[in-house]
């Protein structure tokens, strides 16, 4: 980047002012590696801009200079996505956190691709306690734009994906071109995707190297004032389908997870499938307590039943854990107390969690592990993200090195059961396209090409050859 | 009747396809577009290419006269059509044949079948005085006033060999029931329902009037027809050219006769059988009990459905003349061939008819899917008689 | 007529399917160069029917090589003409492949060949799989699965699950190119179809597109679970302005399975009346009480005398209301002139009440009477609310009119924020006049790279 590198800066600084360019150091160093246990990879630039105005511009600039954009929001990925390949300008999303609108009656908000899960639970809570959004298990400094533009997932994903509550889309596309996707192509309202020639799906999953989000309108769901779960000892993985299949066919349910991990001090792994539940009244919630609780009364047999086991038996810390919102998944982070974990997220049929289940531990145990399992049924009963954790001492080299290891194997292994890895790194991107088919690679190869002529949209991603 | 009279329905039809299902929509019931599949073959194609001819959009041509005439007038779209026209589809689609009747623009194969009619009173130019031969063998007599049925056996049960065992058998049970009947014999001529249906109406009128005449000549009161074509045109059409005759499917009078103890019909051996719903007894006509009571009253038959049964029977293929002139037959699509896999899937020995066009159109069906090793096709006056002499014989 | 050289390009497409599936006999062109609606006919050279995927291909490679127009078709039932051909071409008629390949019972999902009908996947559920369903258009039992999900249609179930385009786990494509392209997991060259996973979407390249990006020829669609116990219950009020209110508290509940507001002018006691029924689906009479308890509690507590509520709908219109598919067509015969047609249009739910009263004047001044349907979808983030307008085919001046109709409608709605749903060719344009110049400029783009040669199905997303 040497010629043009004090042009770009300045440029940056015209265009966003001062505070908010930064090539020192201490931010390239903060910008160049995520939580994940990726190699870090070095970034020029980092920017903060605060409008659309403002990105379209920094786009332009990069287009005109032939510099990579690499947006980031939350930065959590843990997967290296926003994390520059190429080097050239992080372009940091997070000023832009203004919840623009709420629209009530139709549930939608519209939201700039700063704003935080945090922020819009706590925006919704205090000013539409109708309403809510799906949470991901992520800490809430995750992005919401980012965590939907990557296939995410929480606890109203018996509605899809987060993916699949995208109702439109404000984006800036590799030439400077600003668009917008959805409804709001042509209505002030921001209702939906369709029925138009869908261009949104371009952005999904394509880890920004399409263009950069700039504003996005979620789909936003009745918030109930009673919420409870219900907590089952799974006997035997092998019946997992089955339940989640009886499970999702009743409408009554707001969520379902299963976890496996071996808490401390205890002799084995222990895996609990929790049902989670909200309702208006008690009535309501009883009914559907009752409804699930008789459901597996006599399900399986000795040895593969799920086990209704009471919040009261289990320790208070572990079912305050499972009910806040959101999950704080990252206490995963410590389990070493070592600060780091990564998994791999695999997006898979329902009926292939018991085989990836008993694979996943094999992985582990090769690599020093015990398993250490969430999995969350996405639609009803449409599939899950079966997450593989494999947590770290970020200061002990060999144990981030076996981490690494668990995880390829993980994906390889996923991949063969031809599930889908979620938000892979570059090595895992590799493996999923090796995969796919030439026409598959050469149609991904010409959508870039007309989102972003110039190829400065987050490269070295979905690269292949 | 003519095309002209429709004018103000034919127009109604939206070709939203319901008339192409059975009424749960497991398959598409109207042979001829399950065949061929182009929008033209199905029923609300025909409407709207006839409506075309009308306005003169479209000529008559031969393309038009093999997409009308491979519709077996089976009256699925009566059926399972929605709209409150839908007792006027098939009259509708007889006019438009009857239009290409006029316009001279009819299939090869069906002129023949038009001319040998004409000229011979039967469609393959036998000779009238062999008509009645088949009868000699059973020692069924000709009618004579007086006598309580015409027995009317049609052109299919008088000529095809197969199914002149068929007329026999029902003849035979008429004579142990102890019925006074009789056959036309050499005097029986085509009772006209295939050539109505297949548009020339002058023929039509020609052969009804003269079964009407000599009907009368004999004073006959009463028919029973083997056919359920006959049966049809006789019951429905031949009144209105004053034929008023009491008219009465053998399916109907065996289920009289045996319910009554007329004919007694001891247990048989233990077979499988399923019944196949001709189109102009049970959609034309809405009988679907009677066959089905009299086969459940022969002990040891054990009645299994198809899955498409009753008004949603599938239409073997023969109807509106196909069982001549052959537009739709031919290859595993064609109707009888998927009927008979149809009912080789319910396991049943025999595949048992009521209409003469059914079981030539099945024992096709058969030799072409090799089943006929497999499965029997046999008519329900042969089931009865053959429960009745098997227990004779011990 | 584009199609020069047409004897080599019939015999080049009777080599590939045979003499019975292509036709150039003028009663097929006839027919297929009409649909149900009040569109005038577009001229059409050839009809063909492959019955697999190379097939397909085949076709696809000889019409890119001579550049024919290529016309994708499932049951033609849009009543938009949006398979008439614009510029003349070969309409393929895809209902021969009609195979439903696999169900996965327990990853509920259906893989299913482009010609599969709505009749034929509810029959082939009903039968062998009676725990689930899939989301049924209120479109004749004739129309395509295919159809409906790619022109991002509606059903029942869409109330809580979304549009049917929403509902696509993924699609086997013939690109314009002649080359196949799987989208989805199946995306990952495996034969599971399970959902769009978490990969490039492409799928979406295909949705809304009305075939201008290629031919799809399978596709698989979720599957839901079917509770055994199904019912309704209604509310009745006569104050368009509370509508929104309504329902909005009906879909906070979230027990209703579907919900649908009708209004009409016929039979005279439906006049004035917003109608809305809510669907409820239960595994146990106890499940379904509940549920009816929280339906009847919105209409007492909050709404009072303003809604009248019916636990128990009056027996012949529960049992139109509740049979599936919904027999939407019969309003094609109330002018006893066998057509109607109809906008659709997307809308947040709070326009609903000026898009119900101006409806009324539009439908007025063309001398017809008012006749909505309206479907919340996804738990009411939006509504399809749709104009219907029955013609009589043997009437120019009724016809006339029913188009003006739905020009006027059309104009209305993109006027209130709503988007036209499956809109015919000068919808088309309208909607691209409002919309956002670069967005066009990016379908163009895509168009480009996917169709290079300007074959599939032309004229439509197009400006002049």
């Amino acid at each position: 980047m040497a010629s043009g590198e004090d042009h770009v800066y300045e440029a940056l600084r015209t265009i966003v002012g001062d505070p908010f360019v930064s090539r020192d150091r201490e931010e390239l160093y903060m910008y160049s590696r995520d939580p994940g246990a990726s190699i870090p990879r070095s970034a020029d630039w980092v920017v903060l801009p605060s409008t659309t105005d403002e990105v379209q511009k920094i786009v332009i600039l990069a287009r005109d200079m032939k510099v990579p954009v690499v947006p980031i929001s939350g930065g959590l990925t843990l997967s290296g996505l926003a994390v520059p390949v190429k080097g050239g300008i992080v372009m940091d999303m997070r000023r832009m956190d203004r919840i623009i609108e709420v629209n009530e009656r139709s549930r939608y908000v519209v939201v700039e691709s700063g704003v935080s899960q945090g922020k819009l639970l706590s925006f919704l809570k205090e000013n539409y306690p109708m309403l809510r959004h799906s949470m991901p298990d992520a800490p809430p400094s995750a992005s919401v734009v980012g965590n939907t533009l990557i296939y995410g997932s929480g606890h109203l994903s018996k509605h899809g994906a987060h993916s699949e509550m995208i109702n439109g889309l404000e984006v800036v596309l590799g030439d400077g071109e600003v668009l917008r996707l959805g409804s709001c192509a042509l209505s002030p309202y921001w209702f939906g995707r369709g029925p138009l020639p869908d261009l949104v799906s371009l952005f999904v999953n394509w880890f920004g190297t399409t263009g950069i989000v700039t504003r996005l309108s979620l789909k936003l769901y009745p918030s109930h004032p009673l919420r409870d779960m219900l907590i089952f000892l799974v006997q035997d993985p092998k019946t997992i389908p089955q339940a989640v299949s009886m499970i999702t066919s009743t409408d009554m349910m707001e969520d379902v997870l299963i976890v496996a991990s071996r808490p401390p001090k205890a002799p084995s792994v222990i895996s609990l499938l929790t049902v989670y539940l909200t309702a208006e009244t008690h009535e309501e919630l009883d009914f559907k307590k009752e409804l699930f609780v008789d459901m597996f009364k006599d399900f399986g047999q000795e040895g593969s039943r799920m086990v209704f086991t009471p919040k009261e038996m289990l320790p208070q810390k572990l079912i305050h854990g499972f009910m806040e919102e959101p999950q704080y998944a990252a206490a995963t982070a410590d389990f070493k107390k070592g600060g780091g974990f990564e998994y791999v997220g695999v997006v898979l049929p329902l009926s292939k969690v018991p085989v990836a289940w008993k694979m996943g531990e094999e992985i582990a145990r090769k690599h020093g592990f015990d398993p250490l399992y969430t999995v969350r049924n996405v639609g009803l009963g449409h599939g899950v993200v079966f997450a593989f954790a494999y947590p770290f001492n970020r200061a002990d080299e060999e144990s981030l090195q076996r981490s690494r290891d668990a995880l390829a194997d993980t994906n390889d292994m996923a991949l063969e059961l031809g599930g889908t890895p979620w938000k892979s790194e570059l090595e895992g991107q590799a493996k999923i396209m090796a995969r796919m088919d030439p026409v598959v690679l050469s149609v991904m190869d010409g959508i870039k090409r007309v989102m972003d002529p110039g190829g400065i949209m987050n490269p070295g991603n979905w690269k292949h050859g | 009747m003519a095309l002209d009279d429709f004018k103000d329905v034919i127009h109604r039809c939206f070709r939203c396809g319901y008339c192409k299902f059975t009424s749960n929509y497991t398959d598409f019931n109207c042979p001829p577009y399950n065949k061929f599949r182009l929008e033209t073959f199905s029923p609300g194609g025909r409407m709207w290419l006839i409506r075309a001819m009308m306005l003169k959009d479209i000529e008559p041509s031969q393309h038009l006269a093999d997409i009308l005439y491979s519709c077996t007038m089976c009256a699925n779209c009566v059926e399972e059509c929605r709209f409150k026209f839908h007792d006027d589809i098939v009259d509708i689609i007889m006019e438009g044949k009857a239009s290409l009747v006029e316009s001279g623009m009819v299939p090869p194969t069906a002129r023949d079948f038009f001319k040998n009619i004409y000229l011979s009173g039967n469609p393959w130019k036998e000779p009238q005085q062999k008509r009645g031969d088949w009868a000699r063998h059973y020692g069924i007599p000709v009618y004579k006033p007086g006598d309580e049925y015409l027995y009317y056996v049609g052109c299919i049960g008088s000529y095809d060999q197969r199914v002149q065992k068929m007329a026999g058998a029902f003849g035979q049970l008429l004579l142990r029931a102890g019925l006074s009947f009789g056959i036309l014999g050499e005097d029986e001529y085509c009772d006209g329902n295939e050539v109505l249906m297949m548009g020339e109406q002058g023929l039509f009128e020609y052969l009804a009037q003269k079964n009407i005449e000599l009907f009368k000549e004999r004073r006959v009161n009463k028919i029973v027809t083997l056919s359920p074509h006959a049966y049809n045109v006789m019951r429905n059409k031949y009144p209105r050219l004053g034929g008023d005759f009491e008219v009465v499917h053998y399916t109907e009078l065996l289920k009289e006769l045996i319910s009554s103890g007329r004919l007694k019909v001891p247990g048989g051996r233990k077979i499988k059988v399923t019944y196949h719903d001709p189109c102009f007894l049970g959609r034309w006509n809405s009988i679907y009990d009677e066959p089905r009571e009299v086969l459940e009253s022969v002990d040891g038959v054990e009645l299994v459905e198809m899955r498409r049964n009753r008004e949603n029977a599938f239409c073997c293929g023969g109807g509106g003349g196909n069982f001549y002139t052959d537009i739709i037959g031919g290859g595993e699509s064609s109707p009888s061939r998927i009927r008979v896999r149809e009912a080789a899937d319910t396991g049943a020995d025999i595949i048992a008819v009521a209409c003469p066009t059914c079981m030539t159109m099945i024992e096709d069906g058969l030799k072409g899917e090799d089943l006929d090793e497999k499965i029997m096709c046999n008519d329900i006056s042969e089931i009865v008689l053959d429960a009745i002499t098997s227990a004779e014989e011990g | 007529m584009p199609v020069k050289d047409g004897n080599s390009l019939y015999a080049g497409l009777t080599d590939i399917l045979g003499q019975e599936f292509v036709s150039k006999e003028p009663e097929e062109l006839y027919i297929y160069s009409r649909d149900s609606s009040a569109n005038p006919p577009r001229p059409v050279d050839y009809v063909v029917m492959p019955s697999s995927v190379e097939e397909v291909q085949a076709i696809v490679k000889l019409a890119s090589s001579k550049g024919i127009p290529l016309i994708p078709m499932g049951a033609a039932l849009n009543l938009e003409g949006l398979t008439l051909p614009l510029k003349g071409g070969i309409v393929v008629d895809m209902r021969r492949m009609d195979k439903i390949i696999e169900v996965s019972e327990m990853d509920r999902y259906a893989l299913v060949e482009a010609g599969v009908s709505q009749g034929k996947l509810i029959s082939y559920l009903e039968e062998k799989y009676p725990m689930l369903q899939h989301s049924v258009p209120d479109a004749p039992p004739s129309a395509t699965v295919a159809g409906s999900c790619l022109i991002c249609g509606y059903g029942h179930l869409s109330t809580n699950y979304g549009t049917h385009a929403e509902m696509v786990n993924g699609l086997e494509v013939v690109l314009p190119t002649g080359e196949i392209l799987r989208t989805g997991s199946a995306m990952l060259s495996t034969s599971l179809w399970f959902g769009r996973g978490s990969l490039p979407d492409l799928t979406g390249l295909f949705l809304g597109w009305l075939g201008t990006t290629g031919i799809v020829t399978k596709l698989s669609i979720r599957l839901y679970p079917r509770p055994p116990i199904r019912d309704m219950v209604i509310y009745m009020m006569q104050d368009s302005s509370i509508v929104p209110d309504v329902v909005y508290r009906i879909t906070h509940t979230e027990v209703a399975e579907d919900v649908s507001i009708v209004g009409q002018e016929r039979p005279e006691w439906m006049k004035g009346y917003q109608i809305i029924a809510a669907y409820v689906s239960a595994h146990t009479e106890k499940e379904l009480d509940l549920k009816k308890s929280y339906l009847k509690r919105i209409s007492k507590e909050e709404f009072k005398s303003k809604v009248s509520f019916m636990e128990e709908a009056p027996g012949e219109l529960k049992e139109q209301f509740m049979e599936l598919p919904f027999f939407a067509t019969k309003v094609a015969d109330w002018k006893k002139g066998g057509g109607f047609e109809y906008v659709g249009a997307i809308m947040p739910i709070d326009t609903l009440p000026e898009a119900w009263e101006k409806g009324i004047d539009i439908a007025h001044r063309f001398d017809m009477l008012y006749s909505y349907a309206i479907r919340v979808v996804e738990g009411g983030h939006h509504v399809l609310f749709t104009y219907s307008y029955p013609f009589n085919r043997a009437d120019e001046v009724s016809m006339h009119n029913a188009l003006s109709a739905l020009k006027e409608t059309q104009k209305l709605s993109l006027a209130l924020g709503a988007i036209p749903w499956k809109p015919e060719v000068d919808g088309q344009k309208e909607i691209i006049k409002k919309m956002d110049k670069g967005t066009f400029k990016l379908m163009q783009r895509i168009r480009k790279l996917l169709d290079p040669g300007g074959i599939m199905n032309p004229g439509n997303w197009e400006v002049d």
